[in-house]
């Protein structure tokens, strides 16, 4: 039966993380930012909210008694709402532990997603992008060589968020063409966590480069074993967690520029009362929301066991353009302060152009 | 719980609305494009019955809720019941009949949007006298008559005036409606009625405001005039004049008395209809919208070209970005419609989603159409296929039930929580 009302238990963890991006996040993300880094304390007061581990089931030690794609949606929003470069952060271990629960064997399950269950902070993460224009994450350049009892795995990435402190990376990479996943332990020689990257956003997210040169690893690293994983489902899964981030970050600008234009006045009157300024509003709001339940159905299709990458691919067409489109606007609200970096606005455009360019930088 | 899966009872009917469409109406759509004025008698014929029992089954529930509340003491407890999915049966019917054919969805005969402001202020015995005749012998129309040459946006300066003439206890109504839908099959074609707005006292502006049930062959009410248009030319759009037009004192619609100026009380009564009626508006939009996109993906294949979904999108063709621009949209504004339309069943206060609904479906369908000519090229704009036709059907959903401006404004006031003077 058609319904939009999350259920009560959705509620409730919603609430918790919208009270975190509130009252923890939007006090400090400005200083991360400028600073450039997220620091661990404030990461494991985030882990605490157990956002992971509430995607991992019971048998391996969390609490998900039914892994759900809408809740992740609905929490990747909110901690987007309060900061992208602080959601990413904490959804990074996700890019490690999902594909394994959604792909690897019945022991890369049991080996691995019981740490992601603790108390502490599990930073893992996920190498995919390349440097590259006109990246395809269906042709790696990054290859995978069997050799003996080992992968041999040589190639490049970027965009590896957490990589430098990661203790395990899920490294995709190019075998005989197709793409798949390798569990690899941070500190395997041949692994090279390169510089810190340096981006037009999220600065407050620590991302490398990273190149592997001849890293060998044993032949049961790889994800899902001899039948590998499926690239398409981990997309589609993405596509989702990062359209809900997406739809947070929109509405972050939506809001700040509503209130900031029923205050503001010029020619006598709040700028609101125009409907040049007013219609841009109606059309974000009408386009984040339009964002939100595409992004829903896509994470209810897969919840529901039905093929959802159309609709999740389309979906995150659409809240990239949104996104991008609303936060401009919001700059464009706020007229002169909005390009000033003492008002919040700049950081949602810079964080806004970001969605378009990536796929695979988080998972719910 | 969060779902998007529709009951498997709308499923039934939904297909079997889809067949109807398929097999009754797109054989007849050029034809009656072709020639205006001309109505699809067959296919009125053979939905009247379906009509009528649907119009039979609401009288019976008013009925039944009216002799419920007249023998309860007090009013009975609300019990927890399960939302209705009358609106969301509604929408998808209106939404495959769209497909088939916009402007022969409107020929359909029984209470349309006439029949809706009854069923939403009517007495119990209004409802009787005026919707019985939609369960009962040959095709009957309703029509709903509010905008006039100087106003359609700005419903609060309509100029139509009804003054009490007290000896007789009837109302008497002056002025001239435009624009009105099936206008002609209302009040001429048929023993339909139509609802018309008019100011009790003009001075009280918006408070003076009520509606009006005119029946066919009331004398003082004629058709002036029948529109030639840009699209939905299967519907008639007629003109009408009110000259001294009598009607009884107990047509008028929900509370005849006039709240002291400045209240609205009265008028956002009669605006609330439109919070029902826009999605189902929205609804038709998608209609068109699903046909055009079906329509331009079956060409493509035809021609051997595939959308690719998924790829990234430096390896996407110009074309492949039109088309799933396309089927964003469509969605966007499918979600948004269902969303709307679930909240009326809940009985939930839908003002805000209702006019998101109706403005991104009015703009969704008037780009995905015009998409479509563009893509298809000279076969688009041939009169050959169907697809220029439905980007000349599909315009009016951005126009009428508040064009996507009038409605993008009532959105920015809700957001905004201002009044009309705040944001005019
Ligand atoms: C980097 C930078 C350099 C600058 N350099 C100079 C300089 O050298 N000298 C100088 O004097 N100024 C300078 N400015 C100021 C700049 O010209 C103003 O910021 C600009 O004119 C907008 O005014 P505002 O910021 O007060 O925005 P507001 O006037 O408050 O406008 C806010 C929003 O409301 C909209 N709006 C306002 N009124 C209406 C209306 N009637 N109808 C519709 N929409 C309306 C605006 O378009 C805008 O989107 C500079 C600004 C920046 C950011
Ligand atoms: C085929 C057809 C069938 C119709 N059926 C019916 C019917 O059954 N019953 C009925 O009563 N009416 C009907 N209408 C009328 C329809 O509802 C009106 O045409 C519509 O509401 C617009 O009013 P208008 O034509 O007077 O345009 P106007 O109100 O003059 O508007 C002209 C333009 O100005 C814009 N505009 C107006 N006010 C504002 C504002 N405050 N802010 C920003 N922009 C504004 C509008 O959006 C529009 O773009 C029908 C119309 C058509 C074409």
């Amino acid at each position: 039966m058609i319904s939009f009302e999350p259920t009560e238990e959705q509620q409730m963890l919603i609430g918790a993380v919208r009270r975190f991006a509130d009252k923890e996040i939007r006090p400090v993300y400005r200083d991360f930012e400028e600073e450039g880094e997220i620091p661990h304390s404030f990461a494991q007061k985030g882990w605490e909210l157990g956002l992971t581990a509430a995607g991992i089931p019971e048998e391996y030690e969390g609490f998900a008694e039914e892994r759900s794609v809408v809740t992740g949606a609905l929490y990747a929003e909110e901690l987007a709402w309060g900061d992208l470069a602080i959601a990413m952060h904490l959804l990074a271990p996700g890019l490690f532990a999902y594909p394994v629960l959604l792909c690897g064997t019945t022991e890369q399950k049991e080996s691995y997603l019981p740490h992601f269950c603790e108390d502490e902070f599990k930073s893992a993460t996920a190498a995919l992008i390349e440097p590259t224009i006109r990246f395809d994450p269906a042709a790696l350049k990054t290859t995978a060589v069997l050799d003996g009892d080992e992968y041999v795995l040589n190639g490049n990435k970027m965009y590896v968020p957490l990589a430098a402190t990661a203790d395990l990376i899920l490294v995709y990479a190019a075998e005989d063409g197709a793409t798949q996943g390798f569990l690899v332990k941070g500190g395997t020689q041949g692994l090279e966590v390169g510089d810190r990257e340096k981006h037009m956003g999220i600065k407050a997210l620590a991302t490398y480069e990273l190149s592997l040169n001849n890293c060998r690893i044993p032949r049961a690293g790889k994800l899902g074993g001899e039948s590998g994983c499926d690239l398409g489902q981990l997309m589609t899964l993405s596509r989702i967690a990062t359209s809900a981030m997406a739809v947070g970050v929109a509405r972050a600008s939506y809001e700040y520029a509503l209130a900031y234009a029923k205050e503001r006045e010029a020619f006598g009157e709040p700028i609101a009362s125009r409907q040049a300024v007013a219609f841009m509003l109606a059309d974000m709001a009408v386009d984040i929301d339009a964002a939100r339940l595409m992004v829903w159905e896509a994470a209810w299709r897969v919840d529901q066991g039905k093929d959802a990458a159309k609709e999740a691919y389309l979906a995150k067409m659409f809240a990239d353009e949104v996104v991008l489109r609303v936060t401009d606007g919001g700059v464009q609200v706020l007229g002169g302060y909005g390009y000033i970096r003492e008002f919040p606005v700049e950081l949602w455009l810079r964080n806004g152009r970001g969605f378009a360019a990536f796929d695979g930088l988080a998972m719910v | 719980m969060i779902d998007f899966e529709l009951p498997d009872q709308i499923k039934q009917q939904y297909a079997m609305f889809r067949q109807v469409a398929q097999a009754s109406m797109r054989p007849i759509s050029r034809d009656l494009d072709e020639n205006e004025h001309e109505k699809p008698w067959d296919f009125i014929n053979q939905m009247w019955p379906v009509i009528q029992m649907q119009e039979g089954h609401e009288l019976k529930r008013a009925e039944k809720k009216a002799a419920a509340i007249a023998a309860a003491e007090k009013p009975a407890k609300p019990r927890k019941k399960r939302p209705s999915t009358a609106t969301l049966l509604m929408a998808h019917m209106i939404e495959a009949m769209s497909w088939g054919d916009a402007g022969i969805y409107l020929c359909i005969p029984g209470g349309q949007l006439g029949g809706e402001a009854i069923k939403a202020v009517g007495t119990i015995e209004q409802k009787r006298r005026f919707l019985k005749r939609f369960t009962e012998g040959e095709p009957k129309w309703a029509a709903m008559a509010i905008t006039e040459p100087c106003c359609g946006s700005d419903t609060a300066n309509i100029q139509a005036t009804a003054r009490l003439d007290e000896e007789t206890n009837e109302w008497v109504l002056n002025g001239e409606k435009i624009f009105v839908t099936s206008g002609l099959m209302a009040t001429q074609e048929s023993d339909g009625f139509v609802v018309v707005w008019a100011s009790v006292d003009r001075s009280a502006r918006r408070a003076g405001i009520k509606s009006f049930v005119v029946e066919a062959g009331t004398p003082g009410m004629k058709v002036t005039k029948t529109e030639e248009k840009l699209g939905i030319r299967a519907s008639d759009t007629v003109s009408l004049l009110f000259e001294e037009c009598r009607i009884p004192y107990d047509n008028i619609l929900g509370n005849p008395e006039v709240k002291k100026e400045g209240t609205t009380k009265g008028f956002k009564g009669v605006m609330k209809t439109f919070d029902a009626s826009r999605p189902l508006v929205a609804a038709s939009a998608m209609g068109i919208a699903r046909a055009t996109i079906e329509f331009v993906k079956e060409m493509l294949e035809k021609d051997g070209v595939e959308i690719r979904y998924g790829l990234p999108r430096h390896q996407l063709t110009g074309l492949e970005r039109d088309v799933m621009e396309m089927e964003a949209q469509y969605k966007a504004a499918w979600l948004l419609t269902l969303r709307a339309v679930s909240m009326l069943d809940e009985r939930r206060p839908n003002a805000i989603e209702s006019s998101m609904c109706k403005a991104k479906a009015g703009m969704a369908v008037t780009l995905i159409t015009q998409k479509a000519v563009e893509i298809l090229g000279p076969l688009g704009y041939s009169r050959k296929c169907l697809v220029e036709k439905w980007m000349r059907d599909a315009k009016i959903n951005d126009l009428f039930e508040g064009t996507g401006q009038i409605n993008t404004l009532i959105v920015a006031r809700r957001i905004l929580g201002f009044s009309r003077r705040e944001l005019k």
